[in-house]
């Protein structure tokens, strides 16, 4: 009896001993998001006077000095969420309808070439975009298509990683007999794929859409290469641009920024944060 | 089962119209680009008096960035090596805190409250525009930043330290928000992979008597191999292509160098600095950057090997069953 006390009494305390470690690891992983708020709250002589996590009463005059900072300048921050939703939605709905098509094609229909096609993608799925960027820009000053949106939305038909995810997702759900049954009915075979297959996909469809949304949204690397008006840069050049020497000396300022082009991702995030979890969790062995 | 075969061939031709879209956009947008990548590299490209002159090169652009020519310095060596060295001190920590993070939240004995709760919090760093996270941590550690500040007030600094112009301090810090981003995510990876082994397997453990650690050493830890070593790959290959993070840390105001003394400046960094003004040697850095990608990612066949490859499909599926309960 004594030895079975000591054993839920050692049970006990290492059960509190990882609760406490583990709530030290999530409040790492909040700290910087709780100051954030906190310092778009205050004046920038608080915010130099040192660290507070009592929220002031700021935010609004930070807000104002922002938009007064703005004043004049090409580029604002509204403008600049708006040119990346402008980016980021049709990319989304393209790389997620055409990589399902692609997926669709190589796991239903049987032609020479499949074999090699989904070697292809599979080949091709770890080669960063940035290795090829200069021929890619070059090829767009070639094209005329530097600083439009095209070189930013049209690659996106292309997304290896969304393709594996959903040819994996087909495997486990998609019958052949379910196709044959709508070619019975008549239908043809891309009315099959949009009326039949995509509302059996839409799980999949909706997992790969955040991400693929998450992905465009943060992109920096390219849309800086691409875009050289200031009116047409995107929320990530907006940023790079609250550290310039313009914004620097207003903290109260450079944090108001930040929050505005962080906070509402956090929101989106913990509201869609159940399908965001399971599908890391999911998608997670590539190779 | 012979019938079904006949109709698919039939309706064969409908598979390339289906992934028609994907090749020929990746010809365009990808594949084309990164050959002519490699062909530029070859060139002599540059602007002068606002006109482009291009000639032929040779080899010459690869002399040059390796700094085997007159007058140029091997600044791409330097790069690489800050790269190499911020990304290990961010994936060696991110690895053992994923694992100790793995073993802990799958464990049926000490049970923690709210697990959902702690992955959903150690994965929201990640989702965050990189160059947001950048410029944020800059503010919270620059001179007079609020941690910097608490930092020193109780002690753990001294009174004129400044991470921005320490070496250790700045590449400390790049190392510490690519920590601080992906070891939720690298945690609820090795947390499935952890689900996914036979559960019968720790009970024939607990039954011959195994500790913790016995059973962490010779079950989860040889079957967790294929995913931390496909963590380790995608991992290391990101990281040399490190962009956002450490161009908006601490940088100069113009020409993309990491302060201080260009010890902060990653490969992705130069081919940016030089796209627009070196088209040539922006390439040979590019094709040296993708040699050293493609290194990487055969170095994962090769220690994986057919019977780890094996492995990994079976422990995959596994996962998926689990994850479909």
């Amino acid at each position: 009896m004594q030895y079975k006390d000591s054993y839920l009494r050692h049970l006990r305390n290492q059960r509190i001993f990882r609760m406490v470690v583990c709530i030290i690891f999530c409040c790492i992983s909040l700290l910087p998001f709780l100051i954030l708020c906190m310092n778009a709250t205050r004046t920038s002589e608080a915010i130099q006077s040192g660290l507070s996590l009592i929220p002031s009463t700021h935010f609004l005059e930070n807000w104002k000095n922002l938009l007064a900072k703005q004043n004049g300048m090409q580029i604002t921050l509204q403008r600049a969420c708006l040119n990346s939703l402008i980016i980021t939605v049709p990319g989304t709905i393209l790389s997620v309808y055409f990589s399902s098509m692609t997926a669709y094609g190589v796991h239903v229909y049987d032609f020479k070439l499949k074999k090699y096609a989904w070697a292809f993608i599979m080949a091709v799925m770890m080669v960063p975009s940035q290795i090829s960027i200069i021929g890619f820009y070059r090829f767009m000053l070639k094209l005329g298509l530097i600083d439009t949106y095209i070189p930013l939305i049209i690659p996106t038909i292309a997304a290896p990683t969304v393709v594996f995810f959903m040819k994996q997702y087909m495997e486990s759900i998609l019958s052949i007999e379910m196709i044959e049954a709508a070619r019975i009915d008549g239908s043809g075979e891309l009315r099959t794929f949009n009326s039949v297959v995509m509302p059996i996909l839409k799980p999949a469809v909706a997992t790969q859409a955040i991400f693929q949304f998450i992905a465009q949204w943060n992109n920096l690397f390219t849309p800086t290469v691409i875009l050289t008006t200031d009116s047409k840069k995107t929320l990530p050049m907006f940023v790079q641009l609250l550290s310039s020497n313009q914004f620097r000396t207003d903290y109260g300022v450079v944090y108001v920024g930040l929050f505005v082009a962080i906070i509402p991702l956090v929101i989106v995030y913990l509201i869609l944060s159940k399908y965001i979890v399971a599908g890391v969790a999911l998608g997670g062995v590539k190779g | 089962m012979k019938k079904k075969k006949k109709k698919k061939v039939t309706y064969g031709k409908y598979g390339y119209l289906f992934i028609a879209p994907f090749f020929i956009t990746y010809l365009i947008f990808q594949l084309y680009p990164l050959i002519s990548t490699f062909y530029y590299s070859t060139l002599s490209y540059y602007k002068r008096n606002g006109r482009e002159v291009i000639s032929f090169a040779g080899i010459q652009n690869f002399l040059n960035i390796f700094g085997l020519a007159a007058g140029e310095r091997a600044y791409v060596l330097q790069y690489l090596k800050n790269t190499l060295v911020m990304w290990g001190c961010n994936f060696v920590p991110q690895i053992l805190i994923s694992l100790l993070m793995a073993v802990w939240l799958t464990d049926t004995k000490v049970k923690i409250k709210g697990t959902g709760a702690i992955k959903v919090i150690i994965y929201l760093p990640s989702v965050i525009t990189a160059a947001s996270v950048s410029v944020l941590f800059k503010n919270l550690f620059s001179q007079y930043g609020p941690i910097t500040l608490a930092l020193k007030s109780i002690g753990l600094l001294s009174e004129n330290f400044d991470f921005m112009s320490s070496v250790a301090g700045s590449r400390g810090l790049i190392s510490l928000i690519l920590w601080w981003m992906w070891y939720g995510n690298t945690s609820i990876l090795l947390i499935s992979g952890v689900l996914g082994i036979d559960p019968g397997l720790y009970e024939a453990a607990d039954i011959d008597g195994a500790g913790g650690w016995k059973k962490f050493t010779d079950i989860t830890l040889p079957l967790l191999k294929p995913i931390m070593l496909y963590t380790l790959v995608t991992s290391a290959i990101g990281g040399l292509q490190m962009y956002d993070i450490p161009a908006l840390f601490n940088v100069t105001e113009t020409g993309l160098k990491g302060l201080p003394n260009d010890m902060t400046t990653t490969m992705a960094m130069y081919i940016m600095r030089l796209y627009n003004s070196d088209v040539g040697k922006a390439a040979a850095v590019s094709v040296f950057l993708f040699v050293i990608t493609l290194a990487v990612s055969l170095l994962l066949f090769f220690f994986m090997g057919d019977k780890e490859e094996k492995k990994l499909k079976k422990l995959e599926k596994q996962r998926r069953k689990a994850g479909a309960k």
